[in-house]
Protein backbone atom coordinates (compact mmCIF):
# COMPACT_ATOMS: atom_id res chain seq x y z
CA UNK A 1 0.00 0.00 0.00
CA UNK A 2 2.78 2.40 0.98
CA UNK A 3 6.24 1.99 -0.47
CA UNK A 4 9.15 4.20 0.42
CA UNK A 5 12.36 3.53 -1.50
CA UNK A 6 15.77 5.12 -1.06
CA UNK A 7 14.42 8.16 0.77
CA UNK A 8 16.89 10.97 1.44
CA UNK A 9 15.83 14.17 3.18
CA UNK A 10 17.83 17.29 3.94
CA UNK A 11 17.01 20.54 5.71
CA UNK A 12 18.99 22.94 3.56
CA UNK A 13 22.47 21.48 3.34
CA UNK A 14 22.00 19.40 6.43
CA UNK A 15 21.02 15.88 5.51
CA UNK A 16 19.03 14.01 8.13
CA UNK A 17 17.73 10.91 6.32
CA UNK A 18 19.90 8.55 4.29
CA UNK A 19 18.55 5.82 2.07
CA UNK A 20 15.50 4.81 4.07
CA UNK A 21 13.19 2.23 2.53
CA UNK A 22 10.09 0.85 4.13
CA UNK A 23 6.68 -0.44 3.23
CA UNK A 24 3.29 -0.93 4.79
CA UNK A 25 0.93 -3.57 3.45
CA UNK A 26 -2.83 -3.15 3.55
CA UNK A 27 -4.22 -3.87 7.01
CA UNK A 28 -0.87 -3.78 8.79
CA UNK A 29 0.25 -1.88 11.87
CA UNK A 30 3.88 -0.94 11.48
CA UNK A 31 6.01 0.91 13.98
CA UNK A 32 8.97 3.21 13.40
CA UNK A 33 11.30 2.97 16.36
CA UNK A 34 14.40 4.82 17.31
CA UNK A 35 15.95 7.17 19.83
CA UNK A 36 15.45 10.95 19.81
CA UNK A 37 16.81 12.68 16.77
CA UNK A 38 16.87 9.52 14.68
CA UNK A 39 14.73 11.14 11.99
CA UNK A 40 11.46 9.32 12.64
CA UNK A 41 9.27 12.41 12.44
CA UNK A 42 11.07 13.61 9.34
CA UNK A 43 10.25 10.34 7.58
CA UNK A 44 6.55 10.70 8.42
CA UNK A 45 6.53 14.40 7.50
CA UNK A 46 8.06 13.56 4.15
CA UNK A 47 5.51 10.84 3.43
CA UNK A 48 2.63 13.22 4.17
CA UNK A 49 4.18 15.99 2.06
CA UNK A 50 5.14 18.46 4.80
CA UNK A 51 8.81 17.95 3.89
CA UNK A 52 10.18 17.42 0.42
CA UNK A 53 12.55 14.56 -0.20
CA UNK A 54 15.95 15.15 -1.75
CA UNK A 55 15.91 11.74 -3.38
CA UNK A 56 13.92 8.55 -3.39
CA UNK A 57 10.37 7.62 -4.28
CA UNK A 58 7.22 7.31 -2.25
CA UNK A 59 4.32 5.41 -3.75
CA UNK A 60 0.91 5.08 -2.19
CA UNK A 61 -1.63 2.68 -3.68
CA UNK A 62 0.61 2.35 -6.69
CA UNK A 63 0.94 6.06 -7.43
CA UNK A 64 3.88 8.31 -6.70
CA UNK A 65 3.08 10.92 -4.09
CA UNK A 66 6.49 12.40 -3.34
CA UNK A 67 6.54 16.08 -4.24
CA UNK A 68 2.76 16.45 -4.02
CA UNK A 69 1.47 19.16 -1.66
CA UNK A 70 0.08 17.83 1.63
CA UNK A 71 -3.53 18.68 0.81
CA UNK A 72 -3.44 16.42 -2.23
CA UNK A 73 -1.92 13.58 -0.29
CA UNK A 74 -4.70 13.76 2.32
CA UNK A 75 -7.18 13.62 -0.52
CA UNK A 76 -5.74 10.24 -1.47
CA UNK A 77 -6.73 8.96 1.96
CA UNK A 78 -3.43 9.16 3.72
CA UNK A 79 -3.81 11.09 6.97
CA UNK A 80 -1.03 12.28 9.24
CA UNK A 81 -1.42 12.92 12.96
CA UNK A 82 1.48 15.09 13.93
CA UNK A 83 3.58 15.00 17.05
CA UNK A 84 2.22 16.96 20.03
CA UNK A 85 -1.32 16.66 18.69
CA UNK A 86 -1.54 20.15 17.20
CA UNK A 87 -5.22 20.59 17.89
CA UNK A 88 -6.63 24.04 17.13
CA UNK A 89 -6.84 25.37 20.69
CA UNK A 90 -9.46 28.08 20.22
CA UNK A 91 -11.79 26.11 18.01
CA UNK A 92 -14.36 23.74 19.44
CA UNK A 93 -13.93 19.98 19.40
CA UNK A 94 -16.52 19.78 16.66
CA UNK A 95 -14.84 22.46 14.54
CA UNK A 96 -11.53 20.66 14.95
CA UNK A 97 -13.07 17.43 13.74
CA UNK A 98 -14.86 19.13 10.89
CA UNK A 99 -11.61 20.62 9.64
CA UNK A 100 -10.27 17.11 9.25
CA UNK A 101 -13.10 16.14 6.94
CA UNK A 102 -13.22 18.98 4.46
CA UNK A 103 -11.08 17.56 1.70
CA UNK A 104 -13.18 16.60 -1.32
CA UNK A 105 -12.72 12.85 -0.96
CA UNK A 106 -14.15 12.82 2.58
CA UNK A 107 -16.56 15.74 2.58
CA UNK A 108 -19.67 13.94 1.41
CA UNK A 109 -19.47 11.24 4.04
CA UNK A 110 -18.40 13.38 6.94
CA UNK A 111 -21.64 13.04 8.93
CA UNK A 112 -21.19 9.26 9.02
CA UNK A 113 -17.48 9.60 9.69
CA UNK A 114 -18.22 11.88 12.62
CA UNK A 115 -20.53 9.22 13.98
CA UNK A 116 -17.79 6.65 13.70
CA UNK A 117 -15.33 8.94 15.47
CA UNK A 118 -17.79 9.62 18.29
CA UNK A 119 -18.39 5.90 18.64
CA UNK A 120 -14.67 5.38 18.99
CA UNK A 121 -14.24 8.34 21.34
CA UNK A 122 -17.47 8.91 23.27
CA UNK A 123 -15.59 11.45 25.36
CA UNK A 124 -15.29 13.74 22.35
CA UNK A 125 -19.02 13.70 21.79
CA UNK A 126 -19.59 14.75 25.39
CA UNK A 127 -17.25 17.67 24.83
CA UNK A 128 -18.03 18.59 21.27
CA UNK A 129 -18.77 22.25 21.93
CA UNK A 130 -15.83 22.79 24.27
CA UNK A 131 -12.73 24.63 23.09
CA UNK A 132 -9.94 22.18 22.37
CA UNK A 133 -7.43 23.81 24.71
CA UNK A 134 -9.66 22.96 27.67
CA UNK A 135 -9.30 19.22 27.04
CA UNK A 136 -6.87 17.01 28.94
CA UNK A 137 -3.78 15.68 27.20
CA UNK A 138 -5.37 12.31 26.55
CA UNK A 139 -8.52 13.90 25.19
CA UNK A 140 -6.48 16.13 22.93
CA UNK A 141 -4.71 13.07 21.56
CA UNK A 142 -8.11 11.48 20.95
CA UNK A 143 -9.18 14.65 19.19
CA UNK A 144 -6.06 14.62 17.03
CA UNK A 145 -6.72 11.00 16.10
CA UNK A 146 -10.39 11.65 15.47
CA UNK A 147 -9.55 14.67 13.34
CA UNK A 148 -7.21 12.53 11.26
CA UNK A 149 -9.87 9.85 10.86
CA UNK A 150 -12.30 12.47 9.52
CA UNK A 151 -10.28 12.37 6.29
CA UNK A 152 -11.36 8.71 5.94
CA UNK A 153 -7.81 7.49 5.63
CA UNK A 154 -6.81 4.10 4.35
CA UNK A 155 -3.39 4.70 5.87
CA UNK A 156 -2.89 6.63 9.08
CA UNK A 157 0.50 8.03 10.05
CA UNK A 158 0.70 8.69 13.79
CA UNK A 159 3.64 10.49 15.35
CA UNK A 160 4.24 9.53 19.01
CA UNK A 161 0.64 9.02 20.07
CA UNK A 162 1.71 8.30 23.63
CA UNK A 163 3.77 11.43 24.18
CA UNK A 164 3.04 12.87 27.59
CA UNK A 165 0.22 10.50 28.43
CA UNK A 166 -0.26 8.79 31.79
CA UNK A 167 0.42 5.02 31.60
CA UNK A 168 -3.25 4.07 31.94
CA UNK A 169 -4.24 6.49 29.17
CA UNK A 170 -1.35 5.25 27.04
CA UNK A 171 -2.63 1.68 27.30
CA UNK A 172 -6.06 2.94 26.21
CA UNK A 173 -4.50 4.69 23.26
CA UNK A 174 -2.77 1.51 22.10
CA UNK A 175 -6.07 -0.33 22.34
CA UNK A 176 -7.74 2.40 20.28
CA UNK A 177 -5.06 2.24 17.59
CA UNK A 178 -5.64 -1.47 17.31
CA UNK A 179 -9.40 -0.87 17.16
CA UNK A 180 -8.91 1.62 14.33
CA UNK A 181 -6.73 -0.89 12.57
CA UNK A 182 -9.41 -3.54 12.90
CA UNK A 183 -11.81 -1.36 10.91
CA UNK A 184 -9.39 -1.77 8.00
CA UNK A 185 -7.13 1.27 8.36
CA UNK A 186 -3.43 0.54 7.99
CA UNK A 187 -1.26 2.33 10.52
CA UNK A 188 2.34 3.51 10.50
CA UNK A 189 3.26 4.98 13.87
CA UNK A 190 6.24 6.29 15.75
CA UNK A 191 6.97 5.23 19.28
CA UNK A 192 10.03 5.33 21.48
CA UNK A 193 9.05 2.56 23.82
CA UNK A 194 9.93 -0.66 22.02
CA UNK A 195 7.89 -2.96 24.24
CA UNK A 196 4.75 -0.87 23.99
CA UNK A 197 5.07 -0.33 20.26
CA UNK A 198 5.70 -3.95 19.44
CA UNK A 199 2.81 -5.06 21.64
CA UNK A 200 0.45 -3.95 18.89
CA UNK A 201 2.65 -3.65 15.79
CA UNK A 202 2.99 -6.42 13.24
CA UNK A 203 6.42 -5.21 12.18
CA UNK A 204 8.89 -2.51 13.04
CA UNK A 205 11.69 -0.43 11.54
CA UNK A 206 14.50 0.93 13.67
CA UNK A 207 16.08 4.24 12.70
CA UNK A 208 19.30 5.53 14.13
CA UNK A 209 21.06 8.73 13.09
CA UNK A 210 18.97 8.96 9.94
CA UNK A 211 19.80 5.45 8.77
CA UNK A 212 17.59 2.40 8.78
CA UNK A 213 19.51 -0.03 10.94
CA UNK A 214 17.09 -2.85 11.53
CA UNK A 215 13.72 -4.16 10.52
CA UNK A 216 11.68 -7.23 11.19
CA UNK A 217 8.55 -8.64 12.69
CA UNK A 218 7.64 -7.73 16.23
CA UNK A 219 8.91 -11.07 17.52
CA UNK A 220 12.24 -10.74 15.71
CA UNK A 221 12.83 -7.24 17.00
CA UNK A 222 11.88 -8.09 20.57
CA UNK A 223 14.40 -10.92 20.51
CA UNK A 224 17.12 -8.90 18.82
CA UNK A 225 20.24 -7.94 20.72
CA UNK A 226 20.77 -4.98 18.38
CA UNK A 227 17.60 -3.33 19.58
CA UNK A 228 18.88 -3.48 23.14
CA UNK A 229 22.19 -1.99 22.03
CA UNK A 230 20.56 0.88 20.14
CA UNK A 231 18.20 1.83 22.90
CA UNK A 232 20.26 1.02 25.94
CA UNK A 233 23.77 1.61 24.60
CA UNK A 234 26.63 -0.84 25.17
CA UNK B 1 -7.52 -3.37 -0.61
CA UNK B 2 -11.01 -3.96 0.76
CA UNK B 3 -12.89 -0.88 1.84
CA UNK B 4 -12.27 -0.28 5.53
CA UNK B 5 -15.24 -1.16 7.69
CA UNK B 6 -16.32 2.30 8.57
CA UNK B 7 -15.88 3.51 5.02
CA UNK B 8 -18.46 1.09 3.71
CA UNK B 9 -21.27 1.68 6.14
CA UNK B 10 -23.49 4.54 5.02
CA UNK B 11 -26.45 5.10 7.32
CA UNK B 12 -28.41 7.54 5.23
CA UNK B 13 -30.40 9.12 8.00
CA UNK B 14 -31.44 12.71 7.28
CA UNK B 15 -32.09 13.40 10.96
CA UNK B 16 -28.60 12.30 11.78
CA UNK B 17 -27.21 14.49 9.05
CA UNK B 18 -29.09 17.49 10.44
CA UNK B 19 -27.84 16.79 13.93
CA UNK B 20 -24.34 16.75 12.54
CA UNK B 21 -24.79 20.03 10.75
CA UNK B 22 -21.78 22.19 10.16
CA UNK B 23 -20.28 23.30 13.44
CA UNK B 24 -20.04 26.93 12.49
CA UNK B 25 -21.65 29.73 14.39
CA UNK B 26 -25.23 29.80 15.46
CA UNK B 27 -27.34 32.49 13.80
CA UNK B 28 -27.68 35.65 15.86
CA UNK B 29 -30.17 35.50 18.70
CA UNK B 30 -33.23 37.73 18.83
CA UNK B 31 -31.54 40.03 21.32
CA UNK B 32 -28.61 40.46 18.95
CA UNK B 33 -30.92 41.26 16.05
CA UNK B 34 -32.67 43.92 18.12
CA UNK B 35 -29.39 45.40 19.32
CA UNK B 36 -28.07 45.46 15.75
CA UNK B 37 -31.21 47.15 14.49
CA UNK B 38 -31.08 49.79 17.22
CA UNK B 39 -27.43 50.56 16.47
CA UNK B 40 -28.21 50.72 12.75
CA UNK B 41 -31.08 53.17 13.22
CA UNK B 42 -28.98 55.31 15.58
CA UNK B 43 -26.16 55.49 13.02
CA UNK B 44 -28.56 56.37 10.22
CA UNK B 45 -30.20 59.10 12.31
CA UNK B 46 -27.01 60.49 13.88
CA UNK B 47 -26.10 63.11 11.25
CA UNK B 48 -29.68 64.35 11.20
CA UNK B 49 -29.58 64.98 14.93
CA UNK B 50 -25.97 66.12 15.20
CA UNK B 51 -25.70 68.53 12.30
CA UNK B 52 -22.47 70.32 13.20
CA UNK B 53 -19.74 69.56 10.64
CA UNK B 54 -17.31 68.52 13.33
CA UNK B 55 -19.72 66.06 14.90
CA UNK B 56 -20.17 64.43 11.52
CA UNK B 57 -16.47 64.60 10.70
CA UNK B 58 -15.58 62.42 13.69
CA UNK B 59 -17.97 59.70 12.61
CA UNK B 60 -16.83 59.82 8.98
CA UNK B 61 -13.23 59.38 10.07
CA UNK B 62 -14.27 56.52 12.37
CA UNK B 63 -15.94 54.79 9.41
CA UNK B 64 -12.81 55.12 7.28
CA UNK B 65 -10.46 53.90 10.01
CA UNK B 66 -12.83 51.12 11.06
CA UNK B 67 -13.01 49.91 7.47
CA UNK B 68 -9.24 49.75 7.40
CA UNK B 69 -9.13 48.10 10.82
CA UNK B 70 -11.64 45.52 9.65
CA UNK B 71 -9.31 44.82 6.72
CA UNK B 72 -6.42 44.19 9.07
CA UNK B 73 -8.71 42.08 11.22
CA UNK B 74 -9.44 39.68 8.34
CA UNK B 75 -5.76 39.10 7.66
CA UNK B 76 -4.34 39.22 11.17
CA UNK B 77 -7.28 38.59 13.46
CA UNK B 78 -8.79 35.67 11.61
CA UNK B 79 -5.93 34.30 9.53
CA UNK B 80 -3.14 35.15 11.98
CA UNK B 81 -0.84 36.95 9.54
CA UNK B 82 0.34 40.11 11.30
CA UNK B 83 0.78 42.80 8.66
CA UNK B 84 2.45 46.08 9.56
CA UNK B 85 2.20 47.43 6.04
CA UNK B 86 -1.51 48.05 5.55
CA UNK B 87 -0.73 51.64 4.54
CA UNK B 88 0.45 50.24 1.19
CA UNK B 89 -3.11 49.33 0.26
CA UNK B 90 -4.53 52.50 1.77
CA UNK B 91 -2.11 54.53 -0.34
CA UNK B 92 -2.86 52.62 -3.51
CA UNK B 93 -6.58 53.23 -3.00
CA UNK B 94 -5.96 56.90 -2.32
CA UNK B 95 -3.69 57.42 -5.32
CA UNK B 96 -5.86 55.45 -7.74
CA UNK B 97 -8.86 57.66 -7.09
CA UNK B 98 -6.88 60.92 -7.04
CA UNK B 99 -4.56 60.26 -9.95
CA UNK B 100 -7.13 58.97 -12.42
CA UNK B 101 -9.49 61.86 -11.70
CA UNK B 102 -6.96 64.69 -11.76
CA UNK B 103 -5.13 63.44 -14.86
CA UNK B 104 -7.78 61.72 -16.93
CA UNK B 105 -11.08 62.97 -15.47
CA UNK B 106 -12.03 59.40 -14.65
CA UNK B 107 -14.70 59.23 -11.97
CA UNK B 108 -13.22 58.42 -8.56
CA UNK B 109 -15.82 55.68 -8.25
CA UNK B 110 -14.05 53.92 -11.09
CA UNK B 111 -10.74 54.97 -9.54
CA UNK B 112 -11.81 53.26 -6.35
CA UNK B 113 -12.56 50.06 -8.26
CA UNK B 114 -9.19 50.28 -10.03
CA UNK B 115 -7.56 50.79 -6.63
CA UNK B 116 -9.21 47.63 -5.31
CA UNK B 117 -7.97 45.61 -8.27
CA UNK B 118 -4.44 47.05 -8.09
CA UNK B 119 -4.32 46.52 -4.33
CA UNK B 120 -5.39 42.91 -4.69
CA UNK B 121 -2.73 42.30 -7.33
CA UNK B 122 -0.11 43.97 -5.15
CA UNK B 123 -1.36 41.87 -2.22
CA UNK B 124 -0.72 38.76 -4.30
CA UNK B 125 2.75 39.98 -5.25
CA UNK B 126 3.51 40.68 -1.60
CA UNK B 127 1.91 37.49 -0.35
CA UNK B 128 3.50 34.96 -2.64
CA UNK B 129 7.07 35.57 -1.44
CA UNK B 130 6.36 36.75 2.13
CA UNK B 131 3.99 33.96 3.13
CA UNK B 132 6.98 31.68 3.00
CA UNK B 133 8.04 33.55 6.12
CA UNK B 134 6.55 32.75 9.49
CA UNK B 135 5.35 34.85 12.39
CA UNK B 136 7.50 37.84 13.15
CA UNK B 137 9.36 37.63 9.88
CA UNK B 138 6.18 38.20 7.92
CA UNK B 139 5.41 41.23 10.10
CA UNK B 140 8.89 42.65 9.52
CA UNK B 141 8.67 42.04 5.77
CA UNK B 142 5.38 43.94 5.53
CA UNK B 143 6.81 46.77 7.62
CA UNK B 144 9.68 47.12 5.18
CA UNK B 145 7.38 46.92 2.15
CA UNK B 146 5.31 49.76 3.64
CA UNK B 147 8.39 51.93 3.95
CA UNK B 148 9.50 51.09 0.41
CA UNK B 149 6.08 52.04 -0.95
CA UNK B 150 6.26 55.43 0.70
CA UNK B 151 9.75 56.09 -0.65
CA UNK B 152 8.69 55.05 -4.14
CA UNK B 153 5.75 57.45 -4.14
CA UNK B 154 7.84 60.32 -2.73
CA UNK B 155 10.21 59.95 -5.67
CA UNK B 156 7.69 59.14 -8.36
CA UNK B 157 7.24 62.48 -10.11
CA UNK B 158 4.60 61.18 -12.53
CA UNK B 159 2.14 60.86 -9.64
CA UNK B 160 3.13 64.10 -7.98
CA UNK B 161 6.23 63.10 -6.07
CA UNK B 162 6.56 64.43 -2.55
CA UNK B 163 3.94 67.14 -3.05
CA UNK B 164 1.27 64.61 -3.90
CA UNK B 165 -1.96 65.38 -5.70
CA UNK B 166 -4.42 68.24 -5.31
CA UNK B 167 -7.70 67.02 -6.61
CA UNK B 168 -9.37 69.58 -8.92
CA UNK B 169 -12.51 70.96 -7.35
CA UNK B 170 -15.62 70.08 -9.26
CA UNK B 171 -18.86 71.88 -8.40
CA UNK B 172 -21.28 70.70 -11.04
CA UNK B 173 -21.25 66.93 -10.93
CA UNK B 174 -20.83 65.91 -7.29
CA UNK B 175 -21.73 62.28 -7.76
CA UNK B 176 -19.52 61.81 -10.81
CA UNK B 177 -16.61 63.60 -9.13
CA UNK B 178 -17.31 62.04 -5.74
CA UNK B 179 -16.98 65.48 -4.13
CA UNK B 180 -19.60 67.00 -1.90
CA UNK B 181 -18.99 70.59 -0.89
CA UNK B 182 -22.35 71.57 0.54
CA UNK B 183 -22.84 68.87 3.08
CA UNK B 184 -20.99 66.04 4.75
CA UNK B 185 -24.03 63.81 4.61
CA UNK B 186 -23.06 61.96 1.40
CA UNK B 187 -19.61 61.18 2.85
CA UNK B 188 -21.26 60.00 6.03
CA UNK B 189 -23.66 57.61 4.36
CA UNK B 190 -21.17 56.35 1.78
CA UNK B 191 -18.63 55.65 4.54
CA UNK B 192 -21.25 53.94 6.67
CA UNK B 193 -22.37 51.90 3.67
CA UNK B 194 -18.91 50.58 2.87
CA UNK B 195 -18.23 49.80 6.52
CA UNK B 196 -21.52 47.91 6.75
CA UNK B 197 -20.61 45.99 3.61
CA UNK B 198 -17.23 45.03 5.08
CA UNK B 199 -18.91 43.91 8.29
CA UNK B 200 -21.33 41.77 6.32
CA UNK B 201 -18.37 40.13 4.59
CA UNK B 202 -16.76 39.37 7.94
CA UNK B 203 -20.09 38.15 9.32
CA UNK B 204 -20.29 35.74 6.42
CA UNK B 205 -16.64 34.80 6.83
CA UNK B 206 -17.21 33.84 10.48
CA UNK B 207 -19.82 31.34 9.33
CA UNK B 208 -18.03 29.99 6.31
CA UNK B 209 -15.63 27.17 5.69
CA UNK B 210 -13.11 29.75 4.51
CA UNK B 211 -13.33 31.42 7.92
CA UNK B 212 -12.75 28.11 9.66
CA UNK B 213 -9.68 27.52 7.49
CA UNK B 214 -8.42 31.01 8.36
CA UNK B 215 -8.66 30.29 12.07
CA UNK B 216 -7.07 26.87 11.66
CA UNK B 217 -4.15 28.53 9.85
CA UNK B 218 -3.90 31.12 12.61
CA UNK B 219 -3.72 28.51 15.34
CA UNK B 220 -1.73 25.63 13.86
CA UNK B 221 -0.59 26.22 10.29
CA UNK B 222 1.22 22.90 9.96
CA UNK B 223 -1.70 20.92 11.31
CA UNK B 224 -4.03 22.78 8.98
CA UNK B 225 -1.76 21.86 6.11
CA UNK B 226 -1.53 18.22 7.13
CA UNK B 227 -5.33 18.05 7.32
CA UNK B 228 -5.64 19.09 3.73
CA UNK B 229 -5.88 22.88 3.78
CA UNK B 230 -4.04 24.64 0.99
CA UNK B 231 -2.50 27.06 3.49
CA UNK B 232 -0.84 29.41 1.01
CA UNK B 233 -3.99 29.74 -1.02
CA UNK B 234 -6.10 30.74 1.98
CA UNK B 235 -3.47 33.17 3.23
CA UNK B 236 -3.53 34.80 -0.20
CA UNK B 237 -7.31 35.03 -0.08
CA UNK B 238 -7.05 36.70 3.33
CA UNK B 239 -4.50 39.29 2.24
CA UNK B 240 -6.48 40.09 -0.92
CA UNK B 241 -9.70 40.67 1.00
CA UNK B 242 -7.77 42.73 3.50
CA UNK B 243 -6.19 44.79 0.72
CA UNK B 244 -9.58 45.42 -0.90
CA UNK B 245 -11.14 46.81 2.32
CA UNK B 246 -8.10 48.94 3.01
CA UNK B 247 -7.93 50.27 -0.52
CA UNK B 248 -11.57 51.38 -0.42
CA UNK B 249 -10.81 53.16 2.85
CA UNK B 250 -7.94 54.94 1.09
CA UNK B 251 -10.15 56.09 -1.79
CA UNK B 252 -12.85 57.33 0.61
CA UNK B 253 -10.23 59.23 2.56
CA UNK B 254 -8.94 60.90 -0.60
CA UNK B 255 -12.35 62.00 -1.75
CA UNK B 256 -13.09 63.36 1.69
CA UNK B 257 -9.83 65.29 2.15
CA UNK B 258 -9.24 66.09 -1.55
CA UNK B 259 -5.50 66.44 -1.18
CA UNK B 260 -3.06 63.63 -0.66
CA UNK B 261 0.67 63.14 -0.49
CA UNK B 262 2.85 60.16 0.41
CA UNK B 263 3.31 61.41 3.97
CA UNK B 264 -0.43 61.30 4.61
CA UNK B 265 -1.45 58.07 2.93
CA UNK B 266 1.64 55.83 3.26
CA UNK B 267 2.90 56.54 6.78
CA UNK B 268 4.01 53.75 9.06
CA UNK B 269 1.95 55.23 11.87
CA UNK B 270 -1.20 54.51 9.88
CA UNK B 271 -0.28 50.84 9.64
CA UNK B 272 0.39 50.80 13.37
CA UNK B 273 -2.82 52.66 14.26
CA UNK B 274 -5.10 50.11 12.65
CA UNK B 275 -3.29 47.39 14.56
CA UNK B 276 -3.78 49.25 17.84
CA UNK B 277 -7.42 50.00 17.11
CA UNK B 278 -8.23 46.40 16.31
CA UNK B 279 -6.27 45.02 19.24
CA UNK B 280 -7.96 47.42 21.58
CA UNK B 281 -11.41 46.42 20.38
CA UNK B 282 -10.81 42.71 20.05
CA UNK B 283 -8.76 40.84 17.47
CA UNK B 284 -10.54 38.22 15.41
CA UNK B 285 -14.03 39.40 16.29
CA UNK B 286 -16.61 41.06 14.08
CA UNK B 287 -17.15 44.12 16.27
CA UNK B 288 -13.65 44.50 17.73
CA UNK B 289 -12.21 46.78 15.03
CA UNK B 290 -15.25 49.03 15.17
CA UNK B 291 -15.35 49.31 18.95
CA UNK B 292 -11.61 49.95 19.05
CA UNK B 293 -11.78 52.67 16.40
CA UNK B 294 -14.83 54.25 17.99
CA UNK B 295 -12.93 54.58 21.25
CA UNK B 296 -9.47 55.48 20.00
CA UNK B 297 -10.22 57.95 17.24
CA UNK B 298 -12.31 60.39 19.32
CA UNK B 299 -9.78 59.98 22.10
CA UNK B 300 -6.96 61.03 19.83
CA UNK B 301 -9.00 64.00 18.60
CA UNK B 302 -9.74 65.07 22.16
CA UNK B 303 -6.15 64.82 23.28
CA UNK B 304 -5.13 66.82 20.25
CA UNK B 305 -7.61 69.53 21.19
CA UNK B 306 -6.63 69.41 24.82
CA UNK B 307 -2.87 69.39 24.33
CA UNK B 308 -2.94 71.40 21.13
CA UNK B 309 -1.69 70.12 17.80
CA UNK B 310 1.92 70.51 18.86
CA UNK B 311 2.93 67.37 17.03
CA UNK B 312 3.89 65.81 20.32
CA UNK B 313 2.74 62.25 20.71
CA UNK B 314 0.39 62.83 23.65
CA UNK B 315 -2.42 60.94 21.96
CA UNK B 316 -0.15 57.98 21.37
CA UNK B 317 0.95 58.02 25.00
CA UNK B 318 -2.66 57.82 26.07
CA UNK B 319 -3.25 55.04 23.52
CA UNK B 320 -0.34 53.16 24.97
CA UNK B 321 -1.59 53.50 28.54
CA UNK B 322 -5.10 52.45 27.54
CA UNK B 323 -3.93 49.43 25.59
CA UNK B 324 -1.82 48.40 28.55
CA UNK B 325 -4.84 48.61 30.84
CA UNK B 326 -7.11 46.80 28.42
CA UNK B 327 -4.64 44.00 27.81
CA UNK B 328 -4.21 43.46 31.53
CA UNK B 329 -7.91 43.44 32.39
CA UNK B 330 -9.49 42.37 29.12
CA UNK B 331 -6.87 40.47 27.13
CA UNK B 332 -9.35 39.89 24.35
CA UNK B 333 -10.00 43.59 23.98
CA UNK B 334 -12.96 45.81 24.77
CA UNK B 335 -15.22 43.21 23.21
CA UNK B 336 -14.55 41.16 26.36
CA UNK B 337 -16.02 44.00 28.40
CA UNK B 338 -18.99 44.24 26.05
CA UNK B 339 -19.70 40.53 26.41
CA UNK B 340 -19.41 40.80 30.15
CA UNK B 341 -21.89 43.67 30.26
CA UNK B 342 -24.25 41.81 27.97
CA UNK B 343 -23.90 38.81 30.23
CA UNK B 344 -22.64 36.15 27.90
CA UNK B 345 -19.36 34.35 27.68
CA UNK B 346 -17.01 35.42 24.94
CA UNK B 347 -16.34 32.79 22.35
CA UNK B 348 -13.53 32.20 19.94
Amino acid sequence: MLDVAGLEVAYGDYQVIWDVSLHVAAGEIVSVLGPNGAGKSTVLNTISGLCRPKAGRITFKGERIDGLPPYEIVGRRLAHIMERRRVFPYLTVRQNLWLGGYNPSARKERAQTLDFVFELFPRLEERESQLAHSLSGGEQQMLALGRGLMARPELLLVDEPLLGLAPAVAADMMRILRQINETGVSILFIEQNVQTALSIADRGYVLEGGHLVLDGTAEELLASADVKRIFLGG
Amino acid sequence: MAAPGFLSETPDDPELAAARAEPLRAPPSRGQWILGAVIGVCLLAYPLVFDQPYQQHVLIMIFIYALMAQGWNVLAGYCGQISLGQAVFFGIGAYSAAFLFSNFQISPWLGMAVGVVVSMVVALLIGIPTFRLKGHYFAIATLVIGEIAQTVFINWEYVGGATGIWIPIEWDAPWFAFQFHDSKLPYYYIGLGFLALACLCVYWLERSRTGLYFRAIREEPEAASSLGTDVTRYKLIAIMVSAAFTSVAGSLFTQYILVIDPETVFPLILSILVVLMTMMGGVGTLWGPIIGTAVLFPLSEMTRIYFGGSGGAEDLMIYGALILLISVFYPRGLIGLVHKVMGRGSHA
